[in-house]
This record gives C-alpha cells, sequence and structure tokens, in this order.
C-alpha cells in the first residue's frame, strides 16, 4: 500500500458564493485556513461576513467573527444591505462576535511581556458556544496597530491559526495590501497562515473600477488560476464570475428557429440553430433593429418565449419602430410572450449587467433572446471586461439552450469591421453583415452570411430593401465587388461574363 | 484615600501569570498601602467575563475605581510605569503610620 491511499484527499467546504466555489474547484479548504489579501475597498469585510452567512443559510453552519477593525454594531448594520440579518442569527446562536475592535479612549499601558491568551481563549469559547465549523477574522493588520510589539502579534496569531486547525474549524483571516500588484499582504502575515491565499483587487483601469478575485494558492490542493471579475449586489453580496473557468459542454442542437425573415432563413439554410449565438454587424441605420424586430416577431408567431435587451432605444422609440414596420410589441407583451427590457449602459458596470440579465431571463425562462446593441455595453467597459462579459452571457445562454441575436455597430458607414465584432467574433457561431453599398449616386444596402457553424450557407451578398412591411431581401450583387471593405467597384457585365469564359474549359 | 478596585486577567497557571500576580502584590502593598481590593480572574474558566471586558491580550489588569477605568498590559514588572497607567498617587512609606 503506498502513501496514496493511507492519506486522505483535502476535503473542500462549499463557501455558498455564488461562482466562488466553481473557480476554487469546490470551496476551501477545509479544516484549514485561507488568508483573503486585499487593498482598502477590496470587499474583503463582505467577504468575510458572507462566508459565515452562506454557511448558515445554505449549510446550517455557525460561525464565529472575530472583528479587529469594526465595531460589530457597524457590521450587523452595513451587511442588513446585502440581506444577511446577523442579529438574528446571533439571537438564534449560529452567528456569535468576538469584539476585538480598538475601544476609544481606552489607550493601554504596556509594562512587560504579555500574550493574546484572552483572545485566543474568547474566539475558543465562542466556537464552543455555537458550535461553529466557520470562522472569519477581520482583519489582522488593524491588530498590528492596536498592539506596539509586532513580533509578540506575529507568533500569537501563529498560535491562533494553529488552534484554529486543531479545533478543526474552516477559518478566513483577511489582511490588507498596500498596492493592487505587490507584496501579499502588509506585515508578512502570508508567511504564518500561508496555506491558501486569496487575492482580491479593486483595479481602477480607464476610469472603470474592476472587481477580481485571484486564488494564489490552495496548498495540496487545485483550483482555476487567473483574476475573475466579480461585484457585489444587494440583498446577494459577491457573485464571482467565473468566465474562463465555465466548461464548454453545452449541447449542440440540430433544431432549426426562423430568423422572422423568410428570405434570410433560406440564406442561412432553414434558419438559426435553437442554442447558436448569432452576431448582426452594421452602420448605424443599416437595419440592424429591424432585424432584431423581426428575429423577435419570428418567434412570437411560433409561440415561443422572447426577450429582447435594449441598450440604445427606450421602450417608447423600439415599440414605435415597431409598429412602422406592422409589429405590435404591445401585444406580444400582452400575451407574455414578450419581455423588454430597456437600460442605459452607463448605469452599472458589465458584471452587475451580466448578473441581471442573468437573472432575467432566470425569471423569463426565454426560448430566444436579443442583445441590441453590443456595442453600447462596450462603452462602460475595457476590452478585457466586455470580453469576459460576452463569453459570460454566452455560455450561459447556450446553457440554457436559448438562441441569442446580438448587434454591434461598425463605426464607419461602408464597411470594416467593429471593436466588438473583433473582440467577439470567435465566440459567436454565425454572423451576418449589413453594409452600405454605394452605386451611383445612391445608399444601398447588402446583406451577408459571413458564418454559419455546423451549416451549408448562402454566400452571396444581397441586397435589400426596407418598407412598411419589414425587410426584404433581394437579388444578389453581381456586378460589384469590394463591398465589404467599403470599396465597391462596378464592373460591366461584359468583363464578367469575360472573367467567366477565362474559367471554363 | 478611595479604595482602589483592580481586577487582573490571566491565562492559566503559567510562569507569566505568576510573575504578574506576584509584581502586582508587591504594588499594592507597597505603593498603595493596603487600600485595594485585588481579584484575579482566569480566562480559560471564566472566558465571558474577558468578553464583557473585551480583553484582548494576557495579563491585562484593569482599575474599576477610582474612576476613569484604567487598562495596564503585560506582567507588570515595571511599577512606576503600572502606577502611572493606573493613574493612583503612590503611598509613600512612612505616610502610612
Amino acid at each position: 500500500m503506498n502513501t496514496m491511499d493511507r492519506l486522505p484527499q483535502i476535503e473542500k467546504l462549499e463557501t455558498g458564493i455564488a461562482g466562488f466555489d466553481l473557480i476554487a474547484r469546490g470551496g476551501l479548504p477545509k479544516g484549514r485556513t485561507t488568508l483573503i489579501s486585499g487593498t482598502a475597498g477590496s470587499a474583503k469585510t463582505v467577504i468575510a461576513c458572507q462566508f459565515l452567512a452562506e454557511g448558515i443559510e445554505k449549510a446550517g453552519d455557525s460561525g464565529v467573527f472575530i472583528t479587529f477593525e469594526e465595531p460589530p454594531d457597524d457590521i450587523r448594520q452595513n451587511m442588513v444591505g446585502l440581506g444577511w440579518d446577523i442579529q438574528r442569527w446571533e439571537a438564534e446562536g449560529q452567528w456569535a462576535f468576538v469584539d476585538a475592535s480598538p475601544q476609544p479612549g481606552a489607550e493601554a499601558v504596556v509594562t512587560g511581556s504579555y500574550d493574546l491568551g484572552a483572545l485566543l481563549a474568547r474566539i475558543e469559547y465562542a466556537v464552543r458556544k455555537v458550535g461553529a465549523t466557520r470562522v472569519s477574522m477581520d482583519s489582522l493588520g488593524a491588530i498590528f496597530t492596536q498592539f506596539a510589539d509586532s513580533a509578540t502579534v506575529r507568533s500569537e496569531l501563529f498560535r491562533i491559526a494553529s488552534a484554529l486547525k486543531a479545533m478543526g474549524v474552516t477559518a478566513v483571516m483577511t489582511a490588507e495590501r498596500a498596492q493592487e500588484y505587490g507584496d501579499i499582504a502588509r506585515y508578512g502575515v502570508e508567511e504564518f497562515v500561508a496555506d491558501n491565499v486569496i487575492i482580491l483587487r479593486n483595479v481602477l483601469e480607464q476610469e472603470k473600477r474592476r472587481r477580481t478575485v485571484e486564488i494564489l494558492k490552495f496548498r495540496g490542493t487545485s483550483h482555476q488560476k487567473g483574476e475573475f471579475p466579480f461585484t457585489i449586489m444587494p440583498g446577494q453580496g459577491v457573485i464571482v464570475i467565473p468566465l474562463s473557468a465555465i466548461e464548454l459542454k453545452q449541447k449542440s442542437s440540430n433544431v432549426r428557429l426562423s430568423s422572422g425573415n423568410e428570405e434570410l432563413d433560406r440564406m442561412c439554410g432553414g434558419g438559426f440553430f435553437r442554442d447558436s449565438i448569432i452576431l448582426v454587424s452594421g452602420a448605424t441605420g443599416n437595419g440592424k433593429t429591424l432585424m432584431v424586430t423581426e428575429f423577435i416577431a419570428g418567434g412570437a408567431a411560433n409561440g415561443e418565449r422572447c426577450l429582447l435587451f435594449a441598450f440604445e432605444e427606450s421602450r417608447e422609440q423600439l415599440f414605435r419602430n415597431a409598429e412602422g414596420w406592422g409589429i405590435d410589441f404591445e401585444q406580444m407583451e400582452e400575451e407574455g410572450r414578450l419581455k423588454v427590457v430597456c437600460e442605459y449602459p452607463e448605469v452599472m458596470g458589465l458584471e452587475d449587467h451580466l448578473i441581471d440579465m442573468k437573472t432575467v431571463i432566470d425569471e423569463f425562462k426565454p426560448n430566444r433572446m436579443a442583445v441590441d446593441s453590443l456595442s453600447a455595453l462596450e462603452r462602460v467597459s475595457n476590452i478585457k471586461g466586455f470580453r469576459e462579459f460576452v463569453i459570460g452571457l454566452t455560455s450561459f445562454i447556450k446553457h440554457e439552450e436559448i438562441v441569442g441575436l446580438f448587434t454591434a455597430t461598425t463605426p464607419t458607414l461602408m464597411g470594416g469591421t467593429s471593436v466588438t465584432e473583433a473582440h467577439i467574433s470567435t465566440i459567436t457561431d454565425s454572423i451576418i453583415l449589413l453594409r452600405y453599398v454605394e452605386m451611383y449616386g445612391e445608399m444601398r444596402r447588402g446583406l451577408t452570411v459571413l458564418k454559419m457553424r455546423g451549416s451549408m450557407h448562402d454566400k452571396d451578398i444581397r441586397e435589400f430593401t426596407i418598407d412598411g412591411q419589414g425587410m426584404h431581401i433581394g437579388k444578389p450583387f453581381r456586378n460589384v465587388t469590394g463591398i465589404l471593405t467599403g470599396q465597391p467597384v462596378h464592373r460591366a457585365p461584359a468583363e464578367i461574363e469575360r472573367i467567366g469564359e477565362l474559367f471554363q474549359e | 484615600m478611595d479604595k482602589v478596585l483592580l481586577k487582573l486577567y490571566v491565562t492559566g497557571q503559567t510562569p507569566k501569570t505568576e510573575r504578574a500576580i506576584a509584581n502586582l502584590r508587591r504594588i499594592c502593598k507597597e505603593d498603595l498601602g493596603g487600600q485595594y481590593e485585588m481579584a484575579v480572574i482566569d480566562v480559560l474558566e471564566r472566558p465571558q467575563l474577558a468578553e464583557d471586558e473585551r480583553i484582548l491580550a494576557t495579563p491585562t489588569l484593569i482599575k474599576t475605581l477610582p474612576l476613569p477605568l484604567r487598562r495596564v498590559i503585560g506582567d507588570l514588572s515595571d511599577t512606576e510605569k503600572v502606577l502611572l497607567g493606573l493613574d493612583v498617587q503612590p503611598v509613600r512609606k512612612g505616610e502610612e503610620e
């Protein structure tokens, strides 16, 4: 028998913090202490509280909160907004505070050697009292400011960490760090509680705050690597968005759904796949919103539930536009087949948008959804954040087997690609390009299906027109080249025939 | 002179505990002229008392009367500092009689 068989694997304790257990591959190492380090305002206290709160709510685990910084009253009050009734839990014997916050006006004189034996005794007492299996300490730096002798504090904290281990509780300790990218923590605390280290960041990048969590190490057990964005939602607390941790295991479906336009269905080889993501790219006023409207109408006509997220136009505008094309959104909504969510992109960060959208999707359970437009959302984030958002959203809706139509606005009228496309084109299953084509002093509209994963599709660039009945896809542009690059060149039919003949046998 | 009420919080029977108790007895006898009441509390036996007083370090000496409340942390090896920390005037030898 070798050691592998004899030594049990390190067990994980599910924290219950949304998304976190996924990146931690099951949770925090059970019976051990994890250091959570972060700068000021990086949500250390929230996580420390949530670790206990989720334990009480989801697993029935009692917890002890040792506070070195904020008085318990402040914490009780601050956490109400996140939906945690600490006072009730205290009354029910599920939560106990050990108040080690500094007392105003009680500066103690120090003479001779001392230890933190009383603190340890209080912790042990509190753990026994509520039968705690989870312990949070927030935050270690504050105790160094209460006691001048940092060597003593250090060795005492080490003793407390060992005692926690002996008690068999799973603990988190928070610590401050001076910089987002630098030493792990102040006072070198990672040296004695270093089994597991998690880093929280709150980076200011291009005038936008971006919160991330990174598991730096879990000694003896595995975890996802790198930074993962997270957000704090009222009533829910921290939600980690485990983007790159999402596994590519969505089912693939051969069921086709109508795009809402017969001719477009034909071009796509029979319609969109049920769990595919379609990107519609085009310049402003080129018919993207019309395509979205027809997509929605097509779904509703088929008895599906449709969801529309609009980030550019108001409800009134959208409904009026649809009416102009002979589509009655209002009636669809009354019948419960449509839900329209209009929001300014600027009202919140992308992470929050993502969480909100997921919540709406979960509640409404649509068969198809559209986002008009993704480019508007791009404004409120940086490139990395935007890409993560798109991955997060697409993988989620694919998992739910929802067909998604996203629009992207190109910066130039005639051709070229948008930044949006450049970053998400590989994530989408199909790309439809809408382009203006200048022909003899007239702006005409062209459409092509550039990519259609898993299906044959029409390779032509087709002309389309818009009228009171919506979009009409017509003939291909046969005597024009260079439409997609934005420099259409007209060729006389004679020349085309001549070139055609060259390749005949 | 008002009677001084003192509480000494300790953890278990350690050399540090014994040192602190011995130092306190000496200070009380020599500098407070017997005008004191002293209680030793072992936080291992009475953790709730430590919780109520929010004691972190041991040994901790608390003077509850006369006000104001004062705290001294450590094994009380420096008498001058202890008296300063407790904010009490030492009784000079000879004044007693």
